[in-house]
């Protein structure tokens, strides 16, 4: 039976007036979907194909601004047309929402049982004992350990999974027929994501309700959906059984989306790009070999770094960030760090760099560079070595100063080092460079408001580059972008690569994209190496039991289910 | 995003776009209040430039009407009943004989008739009335709006700079400058602010720059802790660490960097200590601790008004006020559009 059936769906955002001229943006381009009972269907696009548009647009969970149209029928009623009393009366009783950030759907400042509560005394009318006790089971449920102490905690006091455990819990706790699940892993670590993604299967089994699951990665809907819609720019692309759409996509955009992820299982020289994808050229394959005698540009040996902790009054204690890190990085080659959250890996990162934050804690070890140690290096010997290594962090919307315009960008670190002779000269340089990395001139005047995530990000690899650097930190670089634009970043890092033989320190949680990257992996785990080895090897046979479980918790699209079950 | 983001191409060919003070501009126009308000102070500035090029009320000391003139149209003052003394009804008496000066009057006319005196007409009503002294109350409060508004945007440059700096400082650096900076505040913000003002006006006397001294040195407390709030958030930012990594000094990560990024909070902060300043030194005045005696101020005005408002004369207290109220308004609601536009949290709210 139908639960929930979208015909035409269109949203709109007014976007103020512009001369007079109101202005309106569509974000949802007449979409229909239905949803049936006891199905997971999954809702999967890039960023601002609409995909959560849509979703939230079923509870009116939009800000003021939007404007809707088509029919949402909720069991025959349209929800479009509903009052919102009456729609308050369905959120959370009849449809529940799971979101990306647990931190920041959780009032920090109330108990985990207090937010159980809430909805149980308020939808099923349960008095305050009862409602602990229905919470308690909740939680029992969701596989929290020690539910009981946990009712009293706050949330801060729990981990990222924990809160999204709890985040479930309250989803739960009024049985609802329908699971808006939107992007509820993409904030975890891959460990976590595995746990979660586990758990709502599980859920949805036992209580035969449905779930709307939105995520931008086709590999955890592949091992979660039963049905699965492709959305681009607020229009579906393409809608099947999940079996159907990964044997055999018939739309250009979904194949391109299979096929420009990288994966463990491949091991292309280049990805594809969606746009080469649809026009059907292939990736290019060429590549320099690499040489395994190349130069060693950075010898690290024993690199810890701790950080002070307050404690009482006065007191502090030290915290290893990292500890005892080795590794050695050849000319032309790439080290991939990867890591959960917490392990140290952007810790190591900096501490190369010399960027934390000064008395924050000791650091010991060297870091052999161009023969000098770079832990050690007094204010006037840091500065010359800042040309030669530098970084490119993830999160493209921060990294940029957003009052510079990209041409005083990438001109100030060449003033700031004396690279070119005068304004003009620089000013050159800084074209070429954007050419280099895929952006044409007309960006020198602009500033960082008006490009997307992957051109600013290929921004700061322009800005690192300006430099002439000899190692390049990457830290999470391509892990906040789009898969088709990660595609196009990573083809560039490669590129950069073969053409000046830049050495990457690339440091990443996602194993698929180290694996396509680096030629020797390390394994960082609460600050310690794990393990340490060639790319194909760590695939191949990892060793230690930690790498194993990341290996098998990362995502790997749709596999023939019927056989096991 | 319309025509205006087609910017001019200029002559190398590269596209130079809208910087973020146009869009804020931009925005800004789309605000009818805003732009009501800025219309009126830009009226306002006009009337102070002109106030102090001479060009207008540069005789306001002069007494042109009547004391206590009233206003042009509320109407002359009946004439006082003089009462008691009744005129003596008598003929005239010839007193020279009995008036040993009187040989002497003519030689004094004489001598008088030499020097050229001026009987001057005392206009009996004035276009906003007359104090008491019959100086015109309205050359006074545009004077008066010349002094104020110095002293508070004065004071408040002043305050802004001590803060702006401070509240880097201590943001970006922490640690042992935060500390002590810190603690500087504190014992600022512990003190009650109007006795710490009067304490400083006892120190060092009457005088425009005195007060906008006076203020700036104590005003600036607020704006400090919103600005050190901003650098402490903004100095781990990853582009100030980009910056940090391509060798940026430290000086240009505080100036260059982070600044223009908290630009916006220390505008917004300054127009509203304008508006608080204004207000300061008018109480200051009011008191007897602001502005110098041959000086006029709004202040210097409502403190006059009091001893007026008994004997029933209305005006200098009426015309202070709307001069006041119409500039601190008007102020206002720029300073709220200003932030509106400038806020680029809204941006792509637009």
């Amino acid at each position: 039976m139908t639960l929930l059936s979208i015909q035409d769906l269109r949203v709109a955002f007014r976007m103020g007036k512009v001369n007079g001229v109101a202005q309106r943006t569509e974000a949802v381009k007449g979409v229909t979907f239905d949803i049936q009972e006891n199905t997971t269907v999954a809702l999967v696009g890039e960023s601002g194909s609409g995909k959560s548009v849509t979703a939230m647009s079923v509870l009116n969970l939009l800000p003021d601004n939007a404007e809707r149209s088509g029919k949402i029928l909720w069991q025959g009623k349209d929800l479009l047309r509903t009052p919102l009393h009456e729609l308050q009366h369905l959120r959370g009783k009849d449809i529940a929402c799971v979101f990306q950030d647990p931190m920041q759907s959780l009032n920090p400042v109330f108990t985990v049982g207090d937010q159980l509560c809430e909805p149980l005394i308020k939808h099923m009318r349960m008095g305050q004992r009862a409602a602990l006790e229905r919470a308690e089971q909740c939680l029992v449920e969701v596989g929290m350990p020690e539910p009981k102490r946990r009712l009293a905690a706050y949330p801060h006091e729990l981990s990222g999974g924990q809160q999204q455990r709890v985040m479930i819990a309250m989803a739960l706790a009024c049985e609802p027929k329908l699971l808006i699940a939107d992007e509820p892993t993409t904030a975890l670590d891959v460990t976590i994501q595995r746990q979660i993604l586990e758990l709502i299967a599980e859920i949805q089994r036992k209580h035969r309700m449905s779930v709307l699951f939105i995520s931008h990665d086709l590999g955890v809907v592949g091992e979660i959906a039963d049905e699965v819609l492709v959305m681009r720019n607020g229009i579906l692309r393409e809608q099947g059984p999940v079996a159907e759409i990964f044997a055999s996509p018939k739309d250009a955009y979904t194949q391109a989306l299979l096929a420009c992820r990288p994966s463990l299982d491949r091991h292309p020289v280049r990805l594809a790009v969606i746009d080469d994808h649809i026009a059907g050229r292939d990736a290019r394959t060429d590549a320099k070999p690499k040489d395994p005698h190349a130069p060693v540009v950075l010898e690290v040996r024993g690199l810890s770094k701790s950080f002070w902790i307050k404690q009482g009054l006065f007191g502090r204690r030290e915290f290893k960030a990292v500890s005892n890190v080795s590794f050695q990085l050849r000319r032309g080659h790439t080290l991939g760090v990867v890591g959960e959250s917490g392990s140290g890996k952007t810790t190591m990162g900096l501490s190369l760099l010399r960027l934390h934050e000064v008395n924050t804690g000791p650091m010991s070890g060297e870091a052999i560079f161009g023969g000098k140690n770079l832990l050690t290096l007094s204010d006037s010997e840091r500065q010359p070595m800042r040309r030669r290594i530098q970084v490119v962090f993830q999160n493209p919307y921060a990294s940029l100063n957003p009052r510079f315009t990209i041409g005083q960008t990438l001109v100030e670190p060449m003033a700031i080092h004396g690279i070119g002779v005068d304004t003009n000269e620089r000013e050159n340089r800084a074209r070429t460079l954007l050419e280099k990395v895929g952006l044409d001139g007309k960006a020198f005047g602009r500033y960082p408001h008006e490009f997307s995530g992957g051109q600013r990000q290929r921004i700061a690899i322009a800005r690192a580059l300006t430099l002439n650097p000899e190692v390049l930190v990457l830290d999470e670089a391509v892990s906040a972008l789009d898969v088709s634009v990660q595609a196009q970043v990573l083809n560039l890092l490669r590129d950069l690569q073969d053409e000046l033989g830049l050495a990457y320190i690339f440091i990443s949680h996602d194993l698929a994209v180290v694996r396509f990257i680096s030629d020797e992996v390390l394994v960082m785990k609460d600050g310690v190496v794990v393990e340490q080895a060639s790319a194909a090897q760590i695939l191949a046979a990892p060793r230690e039991d930690y790498t194993r479980r990341l290996l098998a918790a990362v995502p790997r699209g749709y596999r023939p289910r019927g056989i096991a079950a | 995003m319309s025509a205006v983001l087609i910017s001019p191409v200029a002559a190398d060919g590269i596209e130079h776009s809208e910087g973020v003070w146009h869009a804020a501009w931009r925005r800004f126009k789309t605000d009818r209040i805003g732009l009501v308000s800025a219309a009126v102070v830009i009226a306002f500035l006009v009337l102070i430039a002109l106030a102090a090029l001479g060009l207008v009320a540069k005789n306001w000391q002069k007494e042109v009407g009547v004391p206590n003139a009233p206003p042009t149209f509320v109407g002359p003052q009946p004439p006082e009943a003089i009462g008691a003394i009744e005129v003596p009804k008598g003929p005239n008496v010839d007193l020279s004989a009995v008036d040993p000066l009187a040989p002497r009057y003519k030689e004094w006319e004489e001598r008088a008739a030499k020097f050229k005196t001026e009987e001057v007409i005392k206009a009996e009503t004035l276009p906003m009335g007359g104090d008491r002294f019959g100086r015109d109350v309205l050359a006074k409060a545009v004077k008066g709006t010349q002094i104020s508004v110095f002293v508070g945007v004065m004071a408040a440059v002043v305050a802004t700079l001590i803060g702006t700096l401070l509240g880097a400082l201590s943001g970006f650096f922490g640690g042992k400058v935060g500390d002590f900076l810190e603690w500087l505040y504190n014992v600022f913000e512990a003190i009650p602010g109007i006795l710490l003002i009067f304490a400083f006006a006892a120190v060092f006397g009457r005088g425009i720059t005195t007060v906008v001294l006076i203020l700036g040195l104590t005003g600036w407390s607020g704006l400090y802790r919103q600005v050190r709030s901003e650098f402490i958030k903004h100095r781990s930012r990853e582009y100030v660490r980009s910056a940090e990594a391509i060798g940026a000094s430290v000086w240009s990560r505080i100036f260059t960097h982070i600044l223009p990024n908290v630009s916006h909070v220390v505008l917004v902060r300054m127009s509203l200590l304008v508006v608080g300043f204004i207000k300061a030194e008018v109480i200051l005045s009011y008191l007897g601790l602001g502005v110098g005696v041959d000086d006029v101020s709004w202040g210097t005005m409502l403190a006059e008004a009091q001893s007026e408002l008994i004997l029933g004369h209305w005006w200098q207290l009426a015309a202070a006020t709307v001069f006041m109220a119409a500039f601190v308004t008007a102020f206002s609601l720029m300073t709220d559009a200003l932030r509106d536009a400038l806020d680029p949290k809204l941006r792509g709210l637009e």
